[in-house]
């Protein structure tokens, strides 16, 4: 009995350990990333404009379509959901509160972070970690090409850039699709939808939104490169290793976004 | 029907006594490599002179692989010095080692071309790096030394429609397309059949003649380490078992070279007397 509480609590002080220190890679990552955005130039190693450009197009414009689908479909439910709760009151009309509330604060970065984190998250940890199996992080390194500049930095800048923007487009369709549903069920004209909306949403919480869009987007490059680099073994590492990214990912924008929903409403 | 002795049609190694005069390229005093607790390179010292080519041979485990990364400075030594090109590579700063890596190349066993850029784009990819050339001067350029190794034509293919010969042509073109002053090379033909081995040796062979640099080959394929040696390196469980011209290593008495050369495994070489003891004993 005592050997298996010993067992456990070694297990539990090494898994403490690992954890600790991918925090710490992680704060290394973010640190050298932003060293070479100001140092590059100086240094001769500029960080590859051609490179942070593909993966905007990658992050952002082949993202857009799953995202405009999920974004209406989930528009559409909210507004369902909306009616079918308010009626008990008789206070449908109410609805539209509801929506401009949630949508851009909550939903809007939410469902982009989420999506975000399944396709181009997983996607990071398993090309870095397929890299990693090939030898091609050393073929950087020997070459004198520093893997941080080369690879995470572009990730990281297109991430920043391109997770808002998703978000503010898919707040824009979340609120179309729901504009839709409401003026179908409820008859309320396009108009009118708008005019209330402009009532409701303010700048701030647009702001609020893509401040927290932000955040996921450094939070899913650091979790898919840190799982990336963290592949050991085979192809079976890398299913492993891009699954926890995934899973990474949506923990840390889940529990980003209660810390940030809990500060908001205080403040 | 006549013995017929094989000629290779290669490349003339370089005469050993005009090496002896060279200066070396690499030195590695007592070097000590631990993974984890475990030690893996035991006080290993060793020097490649410039122009020569190095042979590091040994069984699995034997710590070539393990030397070879201490070297590229991919691993880290516990103790003991690595230097290269007079500068030692655990004491200079990163802009240093950027700098000494630019007059290094590196071919890896399986070529770790970068699956995202075609032939072209992986052999200018150092261009790009380390140089301001207009692209069209570095096409050039990658176009020259995929001629050297019999690559011309492919450049527009991606890594993954290469065979593995072409790989490992296509890594070497990578490796030395900054004219480096020293070539590291992990076991070139491992995974190729005879014809396409031989092929690269004599292309290992070309290059020094052509570029005039030191080149430091692991391999356990004996027949390849034969061909292209100037002097090898044989390592044993972390230790230098000797360094020597291909002559002396094969004329070593040493039990444990005997054994490598003639591909005896333990297994093979034990006594059956004894094994029938060690295995009386485990009953008892």
């Amino acid at each position: 009995m005592r050997q298996r509480f010993a067992d456990y609590m070694d297990r539990a002080g090494r898994s403490t350990i690992d954890a600790m220190a991918e925090f710490g890679l992680g704060a290394v990552l973010l640190w050298q990333s932003l060293f070479w955005i100001v140092m590059g130039h100086r240094r001769a190693q500029p960080v590859r404009i051609n490179a942070t450009f593909e993966r905007c197009v990658e992050v952002g414009i082949q993202a857009l379509p799953i995202i405009t689908l999920m974004s209406v479909t989930i528009g559409i439910m909210l507004a369902i959901q909306g009616i079918y709760s308010l009626r008990v009151f008789g206070a449908e009309d109410q609805v539209v509160l509801g929506v401009g509330m949630s949508v851009p604060r909550e939903f809007g970065p939410l469902i982009t972070g989420i999506l975000v984190a399944g396709r181009t998250g997983s996607s990071l940890a398993a090309r870095i970690g397929t890299m990693k199996i090939n030898q091609e992080l050393d073929a950087l390194m020997v070459m004198g090409v520093n893997p941080i500049r080369f690879i995470v930095t572009p990730a990281l800048i297109a991430m920043t850039i391109m997770v808002p923007a998703l978000t503010f487009w898919s707040e824009i369709v979340m609120l179309i699709g729901a504009g839709w549903y409401i003026g179908l069920d409820l008859g309320m004209s396009w108009a009118a939808y708008i005019d209330r909306l402009r009532e409701i949403v303010t700048v701030d919480d647009v702001l609020h939104g893509l401040k927290k869009a932000t955040l996921f987007g450094i939070f899913i490059t650091l979790v898919g490169v840190i799982n990336g680099a963290l592949v050991k073994g085979g192809a079976e590492g890398v299913g492993k290793m891009t699954t926890r990214s995934v899973v990474l990912s949506i923990c840390a924008i889940i529990v980003t976004d209660m810390i940030f929903a809990f500060v908001a409403t205080r403040s | 029907m006549s013995a017929t002795a094989v000629v290779h049609e290669g490349p003339a190694r370089t005469p050993d006594l005009e090496l002896v005069a060279m200066p070396s390229v690499i030195e590695v005093i007592d070097l000590v490599t631990h993974y984890g607790s475990r030690e893996i390179l035991h006080k290993i010292s060793l020097n490649v002179r410039q122009g020569e080519i190095m042979v590091i041979m040994g069984g699995s485990g034997s710590g070539k692989s393990t030397l070879l990364n201490t070297l590229l400075g991919l691993v880290r030594p516990t103790s003991g010095i690595v230097r290269i090109l007079g500068e030692d590579l655990n004491a200079i700063s990163d802009v240093e080692r950027t700098r000494l890596r630019q007059k290094t190349g590196v071919a890896f066993q399986g070529g770790a071309l970068f699956s995202s850029l075609n032939v072209l784009e992986n052999i200018m990819l150092p261009l790009r790096e380390h140089t301001k050339l207009d692209v069209q001067t570095m096409r050039i350029m990658a176009r020259l030394k995929m001629q050297v190794v019999n690559l011309a034509g492919f450049e527009n293919l991606m890594p993954s429609e290469l065979s593995g010969g072409m790989i490992k042509r296509a890594a070497l073109a990578r490796a030395v397309v900054m004219d480096p002053r020293i070539l590291f090379c992990d076991e070139p033909s491992a995974g190729l059949d005879p014809v396409v081995s031989s092929a690269i040796d004599d292309l290992i062979l070309t290059m020094r003649e052509a570029m005039g640099m030191s080149i430091v080959v692991v391999t356990h394929e004996l027949e390849s380490a034969f061909k292209i040696a100037d002097r090898i390196c044989v390592l044993d469980k972390g230790n230098i078992l000797m360094v020597g011209s291909v002559e002396e290593v094969r004329g070593s008495s040493n039990e444990r070279i005997q054994n490598l050369l003639n591909r005896r495994t333990e297994a093979e070489i034990l006594d059956p007397d004894e094994y029938l003891k060690r295995l009386t004993a485990a009953n008892d």
